[in-house]
């Protein structure tokens, strides 16, 4: 039982990393139609990010210049990185997305692993082949519940990615904006027509994803505080699944598959030799999209292939 | 006046080569190994180049920039005068035969150019065994790209599978192959006499093309039921369980790998394979079920209007792709004579799609030139280390925006109208007509 219980909290963490990561490749799939194979490595790139806005907060900290207790830290190495990593998303959209949006969306997907390849090489010729390891900004205090131990680092992790799943979910029911990405998601030839701002839109979606998928990296540094250019790419992969899992267009699908591929993957661990865990966990996944391809929460449509 | 001469000069030039068939820039091509042979070691000291350059130059491009010219010289005079002077020198005769062939059958005429191509490549791969190597990993190459454009291309889905389809023909025929022939600690002796090895090898090959055509099914079930991205999902879900299949299967070295596989693979047995393949896969897109394939890729609703069997067109394709796919895995573990799981992830996945987009959708020669462009490009860019998994994106998306379909998109490629000869009509009398198809 407490084995059972324990698992049961480690899956909540992992499973944050991906509906975060998955939100981002749910929201660029559903309102354009694309496959951001990058959002990974923007993953990668936001707890880079992360690291350096922290690391320089810290500095300032020790040198006398400005001292901030390590939970506003955490908190505006949050901000500033998810805002600045944004932009990185925004730029690869209008780099790599943008010219090609009446190519075939094949190529555009091609593109996007490209622009991963780049954003990995890139770091590791930058900044080396180095392992980096992000500074400790919550001093770890565990807690025992039933047997169960929990971090204060885990607590953290759960709740901020949950209230940003709540949060997402509000802007997209409730703003003009999210309005305006839903329509998107209905209607790519019609509702330019009615005076909604394509590329703004297209812009904003990536934007919002990345700053999401920048959180997500710096809560993994915060619990798994050794980055490398490499990091983002299978667990990119996975968020994708899982976005696909969640279902086409549905913030909370994209959220709570996240959440089922956690749980899939620790509870495998858990029963048999962890090497096999992405062999069951997938296979699940393709028996999850035989018996409903469209995913939980999404509709069944027809996809207008471009090609 | 010397201007005007010279410009009557060119045009001449121009319409003579014009005139060179087929037949006749493949003579070019064996004249200029023998070229080499003879005169390629002392010319590349002279030229201050030390050795034969081993890839038209492009190894030294970026190794040793400052011998480009020496290179380029050597390029001039030991290839490009050879192939150009015999070409118009032999332009009568290789017209002569050309028609000759032509009126005999036109394939025996295509499996003579086969043939004179044949060697050519392979005495300009003898001299050294990285061309081989190269060689043998370019064709092999093709033979991937070609059969992931069956996919992405004709049928203009988005399959990330392939890689997972190499590892199971890969493993299959190696496995076949040892326990076989070879045998191991962990399989015993061998069951037969190696001697057979050679002759039943081919066996193996298409075993292993036969067990990615199954993985193949089980892709294909799921995804093909309703329209949409599945395939790309799927495909991709199922490359990652082949992956993690085989690594922990102990049986065959689990993630360090599978070695030990007897060294049939040569150039001669690649080749056949590859142009089997390419023969195979062109008349594939060019029957009435390639053409429904583009029809279902077009507009599936429309293509079930007019009476094809979309799923049925589609399973086909799919499983036929896999299958070259297997069997180009089944040469590569024979080829490297090592296989690991390591081999058949992302990264190999990443230089497939580039590949195929790079030589172009829809097109058997565009996939030719991806296959062959990219291991030139990727041998030359070896010297940059990491910036060369830089470059190579860059020059992929900037292709991606100006051409998205590839550089050599939606080109029919029609062996017979290749091999014909060329030159004064009149001459052509008696030449059996082929329509050519557009």
């Amino acid at each position: 039982m407490n084995v059972f219980l324990q698992s049961v909290v480690n899956a909540l963490q992992w499973g944050s990393f991906y509906a975060l990561i998955a939100l981002g490749y749910s929201m660029v799939y559903s309102v354009l139609m694309l496959f951001n194979f990058a959002h990974g490595d923007i993953f990668m790139v936001g707890a880079y990010v992360g690291l350096f806005v922290s690391t320089a907060l810290v500095g300032l900290g020790a040198s006398g210049v400005l001292a901030l207790p390590n939970w506003l830290i955490l908190v505006l190495t949050i901000i500033l990185a998810a805002i600045l990593t944004s932009f990185v998303g925004m730029l690869v959209e209008r780099v790599g997305y943008r010219p090609l949006r009446k190519a075939p969306r094949a190529s555009a997907a091609l593109t996007g692993l490209m622009i991963g390849i780049i954003l990995q090489t890139g770091n590791l010729a930058l900044l080396g082949a180095r392992r980096r390891s992000f500074p400790t900004l919550i001093e770890t205090t565990t807690f025992e519940f039933a047997g169960v131990t929990v971090t204060n680092t885990k607590i953290v992790i759960v709740l901020v990615s949950i209230l940003l799943m709540i949060a997402l979910h509000q802007f997209v029911r409730r703003t003009k904006w999210g309005m305006a990405m839903r329509a998107m998601a209905y209607d790519f030839v019609v509702v330019p027509l009615m005076g909604v701002p394509i590329n703004t839109i297209a812009a904003l979606t990536f934007g919002l994803g990345s700053a999401l998928a920048a959180v997500a990296g710096i809560l993994f540094g915060l619990a798994y505080p050794v980055l490398e250019p490499y990091m983002g790419i299978l667990v990119g992969w996975k968020a994708f699944v899982a976005a696909i899992l969640g279902g086409r267009g549905s913030v909370l699908g994209a959220g709570l598959a996240g959440f089922l591929l956690g749980f899939i993957e620790i509870f495998v661990a858990l029963l048999f030799p962890s090497t096999f865990r992405d062999l069951i966990a997938f296979s699940i996944v393709i028996v999850i999209l035989t018996f409903r391809p469209h995913g939980f929460f999404g509709e069944a449509y027809s996809a207008r292939l471009r090609l | 006046m010397a201007e005007n001469q010279a410009q009557r000069l060119l045009a001449g030039l121009r319409s003579a080569l014009a005139e060179v068939p087929l037949l006749g820039w493949l003579l070019g091509m064996v004249a200029a190994v023998i070229v080499e042979y003879l005169v390629g070691a002392p010319l590349a000291r002279a030229l201050g180049l030390g050795r034969v350059p081993l890839l038209f130059g492009v190894d030294l491009l970026f190794k040793s920039p400052l011998l480009v010219p020496s290179a380029l010289a050597y390029m001039v005079l030991v290839y490009a005068l050879p192939v150009g002077s015999v070409a118009l020198v032999t332009r009568p005769l290789a017209n002569r035969a050309a028609e000759k062939l032509m009126v005999l059958s036109p394939v025996v005429s295509v499996v003579v150019h086969v043939a004179v191509f044949y060697v050519g490549l392979h005495s300009w791969a003898l001299l050294n065994d990285y061309r081989v190597l190269v060689v043998k990993l370019t064709l092999l190459a093709v033979m991937l790209t070609l059969s992931l454009n069956l996919v992405n291309g004709y049928m203009g889905e988005f399959s990330c599978s392939h890689p997972g389809f190499m590892a199971l023909g890969a493993y299959t025929s190696s496995v076949l192959t040892v326990v076989a022939f070879v045998g191991s600690e962990r399989f015993g002796p061998p069951l037969l006499p190696s001697a057979l090895g050679p002759f039943l090898f081919p066996l193996a090959l298409i075993a292993g093309g036969l067990v990615a055509s199954l993985g193949a099914l089980t892709v294909a079930i799921p995804s093909f039921r309703t329209r949409g991205d599945y395939l790309a999902i799927i495909s991709l879900a199922f490359m990652l369980v082949v992956k993690s299949l085989i690594e922990n299967l102990e049986v065959v070295g689990g993630a360090r790998g599978f070695m030990g596989q007897p060294d049939w693979a040569g150039l001669t047995t690649v080749f056949v394979w590859a142009v089997a393949c390419v023969a195979m896969i062109n008349s594939f897109v060019r029957s009435t079920m390639g053409k429904a394939l583009n029809a279902v890729r077009d507009g599936e609703g429309a293509a079930e209007a007019m009476t094809v069997d979309t799923r049925r067109t589609k399973m086909v394709t799919f499983l036929f792709a896999a299958f070259w796919a297997g069997v180009a895995g089944g040469l590569y573990a024979h080829v490297m004579r090592y296989v690991n799981p390591g081999g058949f992830g992302l990264q190999k996945l990443a230089e497939l799609l580039a590949m195929v987009y790079l030589g172009g959708l829809n097109s058997v020669v565009g996939s030719a030139a991806g296959g062959v462009g990219f291991m030139l490009f990727s041998e030359a860019l070896r010297p940059l280390e990491i910036y060369k998994w830089i470059i190579i994106p860059v020059l992929l998306i900037l292709v991606m925006i100006f051409r998205p379909t590839g550089l050599i998109a939606f080109r029919e490629f029609d062996m017979v109208s290749l091999v014909r000869p060329k030159g004064a009509p009149t001459r052509r009398r008696g030449v059996p007509h082929v329509a050519a198809q557009d």
